[in-house]
């Protein structure tokens, strides 16, 4: 009979007292990102092995000083501080969010959770527009003894080294009319990049402002990599909690946590949000200001 | 103490508002969240994978044995890509060794081998009815279902499967045209493994919480069996260590697929520069390293636990130094994370960094030493059974000694550069983790039969297999260690082309012959095992070895729920043998007035 049959128990534990007075999907949760730990610490301390055997790595201030339009004004780290702003709010509305759940207020855990999901999505957004701006970007950068423009890809990267003007001025000469028609466009919009296409190369190089360029060599390609990587395995942290917390918002809308007595989970959805909270102040430690 | 377990089930059902109901056989053999039904689909995977593992072992060693040799059956097995003329080509031999290792590393001894031995025996042994989360039980299962569907699905590619060596290093694993075995199979190999770490994740999450939050009363932690303790901390070396390996996976997904560079740096393939350029291919090794390392006391601390406990309930004694066990294992667990890089002395490390690596890897010994000491003084006249489980415990000493001692030999920087990459290292880890490990395995598997199957394995079968396998897997190996000495390199196709060593055709040829006899004997075991499922003797005590843990206090095929009434109470350790006059006290017996206790 024991083994056709299931005995199904009202309360699992009939032992006595609880040796830990913790539920068990807390301590899962601590240690899952224990483990989570060492994922984003084999990648960043794999990052930091790598960049420190190159011989040069681009300045965080001369790849991150745009900021939505404000065209190409110069203000390093001004978006990505914001980046952060938000992420750190969407901790402190989880806080809330937890506190209320203390408290068993359903209408407050909801109202913060939903605030939560809002930043965390914002973050998101903002790590589009930032990603897609460096993807689609276009920078001089000398290669070969004639300059390109560049984007910051997982193969390119345009932020070597700063070219001198006299270095500068000799790869004009070799340098493709499309990419010179590009360059002048960038300070003068008088004749449109169509127009400018057309004329001959010499004129081209003639209109050129070599002080008001900014040419680098061509920088590290590994820098793109793990830009990507690292950032975006944070992004992919970000997207499953905003996951998360909707269905966990779902669940208190429909009163599951009410009926249950308690808002554990909330608190166990809180301590992963806060996690990828921390992940990211060392993601932005090592991307944006070393 | 439950002498009927029927008649107690029925007395629950009226009285204590438990109901009993019919499962579907989906719900109980297939998504079955009951954990010892997870362990045995573990353990019969686990199965499949070591046969397929080991026939590939066979398949080389024919090759090793006799080079150049004609096989016809194996044209009509593995047609004439693989096997031209009967011959095994180099492409298939490397698929071959690289499937060998990754499949008995990953998919038997350490899904296996953990997913059996800690399902089975965490809830039994420290008086739960089941894990912490069942639900994420099933799922660690089928996550490791899916990786070995990936990993055998790879077997059948057109390319083959990976075959850059179980260690798959780049640059040969990050470029797709750098060998037939780089290619989809490569693919396949890190999904396979990506889709295992999250399984042994899932696993690894429930027992460390269940072992800490499940524990019926009195059960204090310095109660718990050996065998609960050793795959706590496996989980926990699990739980830390394979995130990494998934990191590194990452990294060389992103490098083999989408053109980054993280393990990629000036390199030619056919004559054409690849454009790759500032990554470093042994970052790749001290991230696989930081996983390697620890997996190998994923692959054997179970078994240590295991024969802790099987050789102290068949001596009739308690276990000898208790708490110097858990402290070992304990020190074991931290070192493990410290000595990666003795895998990589070779690799042109600072000497001094690699003085250090030795000083640490060495340091292991000393724990080793100490659970090596424990199991002989516990073994030291001792009222000894000799059970097919017993046989199997002792053989796991003898062969973690054999094996354990070469490791001081590689553990040094200064010894290890002559033999590294040579059959040394070969016969010393295949001792002291590969054989080692199954016996551990095995004896687990003779001990905790009738609590999985409420039928014994026969034993005169057992006691061939353990004879065959104990003299066969030292004939095996143990001439490994000469060849390596002699500078023969591991992994190479075909050796015959150096004169130095012709010396060694005899010996290959010998050691072929052995490995698969000893094959053939793990098949008979695998009979022995399905034939009694079904036909083997009937267990008719709740308690057939007479041993003190708990599991032996649940009906004879106790159901999901495991205890049919209350769950027992502790009231000692798990080790009181020959004490007081009487051969065992059950943990479950309340101590005497005048009692002392050990914990």
């Amino acid at each position: 009979m024991a083994t056709t049959a299931t005995v199904h128990q009202t309360k699992w534990w009939s032992g006595g007292k609880s040796p830990f007075n913790v539920e068990y999907g807390k301590l899962m949760m601590w240690y899952f990102l224990m483990s989570d730990t060492f994922t984003f610490g084999a990648l960043l301390v794999s990052y930091g092995a790598i960049r420190f055997s190159q011989n040069y790595w681009p300045n965080p201030g001369d790849i991150f000083y745009t900021f939505p339009g404000a065209g190409e004004a110069n203000l390093p780290l001004a978006f990505v501080s914001l980046m952060t702003f938000i992420l750190i709010m969407s901790s402190v509305t989880m806080v809330l969010a937890v506190y209320e759940g203390h408290r068993g207020n359903k209408k407050g855990v909801a109202k913060w959770l939903t605030w939560t999901i809002i930043g965390g999505l914002a973050f998101l957004f903002c790590q589009a527009w930032e990603w897609t701006h460096l993807l689609t970007g276009e920078h001089p950068a000398l290669v070969n003894g004639h300059i390109q423009m560049l984007s910051q890809t997982i193969s390119h990267n345009p932020w070597g080294k700063l070219v001198e003007g006299s270095a500068v001025t000799d790869a004009l000469k070799n340098t493709s009319p499309d990419v010179l028609a590009k360059l002048v466009y960038e300070h003068d919009h008088t004749m449109s990049l169509a127009q400018l296409t057309a004329l001959p190369h010499d004129q081209l190089a003639k209109m050129i402002n070599v002080s008001e360029l900014h040419v680098h060599e061509a920088g590290p390609i590994a820098f793109g990599g793990f830009f990507y990587g690292i950032t975006g395995f944070h992004g992919f942290h970000v997207f499953s909690g905003v996951v998360i917390n909707s269905i966990v918002l779902v669940m208190t809308n429909k009163g599951v946590f009410e009926r249950r007595g308690h808002y554990l989970m909330i608190e166990k959805v809180g301590l992963y949000w806060h996690f990828v909270d921390l992940v990211w102040v060392f993601v932005f430690l090592c991307f944006y200001l070393i | 103490m439950h002498a009927n377990p029927e008649a107690i089930m029925a007395h629950e059902v009226q009285h204590d508002g438990h109901h009993v109901h019919h499962q579907s056989f989906i719900t109980k053999y297939i998504f079955s969240q009951d954990h010892k039904t997870i362990g045995k689909q573990f353990l019969i995977t686990g199965m499949i994978w070591a046969i397929i593992g080991g026939l590939f072992s066979v398949l080389f060693r024919l090759q090793l044995g006799f080079p150049g040799e004609s096989f016809p059956i194996l044209e009509t097995v593995f047609g004439k890509t693989w096997a031209p003329g009967g011959t095994i080509k180099p492409e298939f031999y490397y698929a071959l060794i690289t499937m060998h290792g990754t499949i008995l590393v990953f998919f038997v001894l350490t899904a296996g081998l953990s997913g059996t031995f800690a399902n089975l025996l965490i809830p039994l042994q420290i008086g739960a009815r089941d894990m912490a989360s069942p639900f994420l039980n099933m799922l660690s299962y089928w996550f490791f279902f899916l990786a070995s569907v990936v990993m055998m699905s790879s077997l059948f590619i057109q390319t083959g499967p990976a075959a850059g060596g179980w260690t798959v290093y780049p640059p040969l694993s990050a470029l797709h045209d750098a060998s037939i075995g780089s290619e989809l199979g490569m693919d396949l190999w890190i999904v396979s493994i990506a889709l295992f770490v999250v399984s042994t994740l899932m696993g690894g999450l429930n027992y460390i919480s269940t072992v800490l939050n499940m524990r019926t009363k009195g059960m204090s932690m310095t109660r718990l069996p050996l065998t609960v303790w050793a795959v706590f901390f496996t989980a926990m070396i699990g739980v830390l260590s394979f995130p990494v390996l998934l990191s590194g996976l990452i990294l060389l997904f992103f490098d083999r697929n989408l053109g980054t560079s993280f393990y990629l740096s000036d390199i030619v393939v056919n004559g054409q520069i690849m454009p790759n350029e500032g990554g470093s291919a042994i970052l790749f090794q001290h991230l696989f390293w930081f996983l390697g390392h620890p997996e190998v006391y994923i692959v054997i601390l179970p078994t240590m636990g295991i024969v802790s406990e099987v050789i102290s309930v068949n001596s009739r004694k308690p276990i000898f130094g208790y708490m110097a066990m858990i402290g070992s294992l304990f020190a074991i667990t931290t070192l493990s994370f410290l000595v990666w890089a003795h895998h990589m002395f070779v690799t042109g490390m600072n000497p001094l960094l690699g003085s250090f690596f030795v000083l640490l890897t060495l340091l292991i010994a000393v724990p080793s030493a100490i659970k090596t000491f424990n199991w002989l003084t516990t073994l030291w006249r001792g009222n000894i059974r000799f059970t097919p489980a017993m046989l199997f415990a002792i053989g796991f000493v003898s062969l973690f000694i054999s094996g354990g001692l070469t490791g001081i030999y590689v553990g040094n920087s200064t010894l290890d550069i002559q033999l590294h990459d040579t059959m040394f290292v070969i016969a010393h880890f295949h001792l002291v983790m590969g054989v080692a490990a199954f016996f551990g395995m095995f004896s687990g598997i003779y001990h905790w039969f009738p609590k999985m199957f409420g039928r014994y394995l026969n034993p005169t079968l057992g006691y061939i297999h353990f004879w065959v396998t104990l003299v066969g897997a030292y004939l095996i190996f143990w001439p490994m260690h000469y060849e390596g000495l002699a500078g023969m390199p591991r992994r190479y196709l075909d050796k015959s082309p150096w004169v130095s060593f012709n010396q060694f055709g005899e010996l290959d040829r010998m050691i072929s012959i052995v490995a698969i006899i000893v094959f053939a004997m793990q098949l008979m075991f695998v009979f022995n095992f399905i034939y009694s499922i079904f036909k083997g003797r009937k267990v008719t005590t709740q308690n057939p070895w007479k041993a003190n843990t708990l599991e032996w206090t649940t009906p004879i095929r106790p159901g999901h729920g495991n205890w049919p009434g209350e769950i027992p109470e502790v009231h000692r350790w798990a080790y009181d043998y020959s004490k007081d006059g009487r051969d065992f006290i059950p943990q479950t017996e309340p101590v005497g007035a005048n009692e002392k206790i050990e914990h």
